[in-house]
């Protein structure tokens, strides 16, 4: 449940679910954000959920902080609600070409690359949030020994497609972008697709994801 | 209809088609975009007899020249900038807030904005480009809009799809004002500062980088010291969010901003003083003043009465 709510600036809510990062916790922020989004509210322009908070943006000229702080109050949640998830298998190549940062990870994890693939594959994420960048998916949890810091300076260009690692989370650049994130690999699927207005993203909050090892042979071969 | 075009004889710096934005996309980490001055857009489109939701022209810093082809029709150009018009072969300067005449052959040539960033170039008509998610604003960082999502560039031509036929010149006597200091509200990690830190932020001038563009104004000054931690768990953000990485420098988030990050918020913009602050160029001076919510609501209402004044007046 949210626990505290305040105003980010004169047009967005800021509502605070905790300092806590996981997936009970997450499910609760997803819930209000797609019960807000079906209420669709006047006024209420924009919802951005996030591990642990949800902030509700609006438009000054149309309606105000107070009320709508006093409408999420007073909103009914379905606690029980389920919500409609996929589960989804992506194939990440980690040749040598793509790998950016394995080295690094090898250092600062202590672990062999093969040590690090089997944990990377053998595991199941959860999709906590999408963005920062269009589509973007923001993936936990990895193991406890597979978490490392962002690098100390960011790329300028991380390839489109790349696989990074950032403490309890892994993600995939949707195009080609700045980032600070260790790249493992690089999938050929188009995790976001802008022509596909109704449906951009393949990856949204709540699905599970599993990653598949391919070789450099089936990523130069792959067909969608 | 699609006779009526015009070739970019040079783009300028960073020149985009740009709406009202887009909305209800930040949960897929799509920002608002749109224009970055909002009042000089809507008069922009007035002085054109424009919708008031109409595509224009945005230019920072050094605008295009662009030939026009085609029948009669009016443009304007809002904003504090250096341009003129060449018919036939005589050239003359053009004036802001001021709608004029051109016909086939005729140029428009947008030298500079003056000791500003952003200007508006509007055509009375509907441009025959494409639409994303109901807005056709171009955000190059991610290939979203009209364009496919990339600036504009020399020798395109851009057709129209309708020109008004409405077409009686206007002006309104306006004169941008500049400001230096911004009014914020605190941010939601204020307390993340020490002491030193926030007097800093509130007492001390700091100055525009070069590095500034669309998704975000860059400020270089003293540094602000966080006493708790540099991170925080990547959360939404909007546009005027000050985030202060661990350098110490802040960060405005502007209108094609990121829709997460994980830098601590140390204050927020106050909407009534957003169109004045994307106007700041790199190089110049900023200072912050801290105001209250209701404060920020209520001259907010303000601003907005005066911009529905202005147009009324055209």
């Amino acid at each position: 449940m949210i626990k505290n709510i305040s105003n980010l600036g004169d047009s967005a809510l800021y509502c605070d679910f905790g300092n806590e990062v996981n997936k009970s916790v997450n499910s609760q922020v997803i819930k209000y954000f797609k019960t807000i989004k079906e209420k669709k509210l006047k006024g209420i322009n924009n919802l951005t959920p996030s591990y642990n908070k949800l902030i509700i943006s609006y438009d000054l000229r149309q309606i105000n902080f107070n009320k709508v702080k006093s409408y999420i109050e007073n909103l009914d949640i379905e606690t029980s609600l389920k919500f409609n998830t996929k589960k989804l298998e992506i194939p990440v190549c980690c040749h040598e070409s793509f790998s950016l940062d394995v080295k690094r990870l090898e250092k600062i994890l202590n672990l062999t690359v093969d040590k690090i693939l089997e944990n990377f594959f053998n595991k199941e994420y959860f999709c906590y949030m999408t963005g920062f960048i269009a589509g973007m998916p923001f993936l936990g949890d990895l193991n406890e020994n597979m978490r490392a810091q962002r690098l100390e300076t960011p790329r300028v260009k991380v390839p489109k497609g790349s696989v990074g690692l950032t403490e309890q989370f892994a993600n995939i650049y949707t195009f080609e972008s700045p980032g600070g994130w260790n790249i493992l690999g690089n999938t050929p699927v188009n995790v976001f697709n802008s022509s596909e207005e109704n449906k951009p993203t393949l990856i949204n909050p709540g699905d599970t994801v599993t990653f598949k090892e391919i070789t450099l042979d089936q990523y130069n071969n792959y067909n969608e | 209809m699609s006779d009526n075009y015009f070739e970019i004889i040079r783009p300028g710096v960073n020149t985009t088609f740009q709406d009202k934005g887009r909305d209800n996309l930040y949960h897929i980490g799509i920002p608002f975009s749109g224009v970055m001055d909002n009042r000089n857009y809507l008069i922009a489109n007035k002085l054109v007899n424009n919708n008031s939701d109409t595509a224009v022209i945005e230019f920072a810093y050094q605008g295009p020249h662009v030939k026009y082809y085609g029948k009669k029709i009016n443009f304007a150009i809002t904003g504090d900038v250096i341009f003129s018009i060449k018919k036939d072969n005589t050239e003359i300067e053009g004036k802001c807030y001021e709608s004029y005449q051109i016909e086939n052959g005729n140029e428009i040539n947008i030298i500079s904005t003056n000791k500003s960033v952003y200007g508006y170039l509007a055509f009375g008509g509907e441009l025959d480009i494409k639409l994303q998610w109901n807005s056709c604003s171009i955000n190059t960082k991610a290939n979203i809009g009209s364009n496919n999502g990339k600036k504009l560039d020399f020798g395109q031509n851009i057709k129209f799809k309708k020109i008004n036929l409405n077409q009686d010149v206007k002006k309104i006597n306006y004169i941008n004002t500049k400001i230096e200091n911004i009014r914020v509200i605190k941010g939601t990690n204020f307390d993340y500062f020490s002491e030193e830190g926030k007097k800093i932020f509130y007492e001390k001038e700091f100055i525009v980088s070069k590095l500034s563009d669309r998704m975000g104004m860059r400020l270089e000054g003293p540094k602000i010291e966080n006493i708790v931690n540099t991170n925080i768990k990547s959360e939404g953000l909007i546009k005027g969010v000050i985030q202060v990485p661990a350098d110490g420098n802040p960060i405005i988030m502007l209108s094609d901003h990121g829709t997460v990050g994980g830098y601590p918020k140390i204050a927020v913009v106050a909407s009534v003083d957003y169109d004045r602050l994307v106007q700041i160029s790199s190089g110049s001076k900023i200072k912050f003043k801290e105001i209250s919510l209701s404060d920020s609501e209520t001259l907010f209402k303000l601003y907005e009465m005066e911009t529905l004044n202005l147009l009324s007046q055209i």
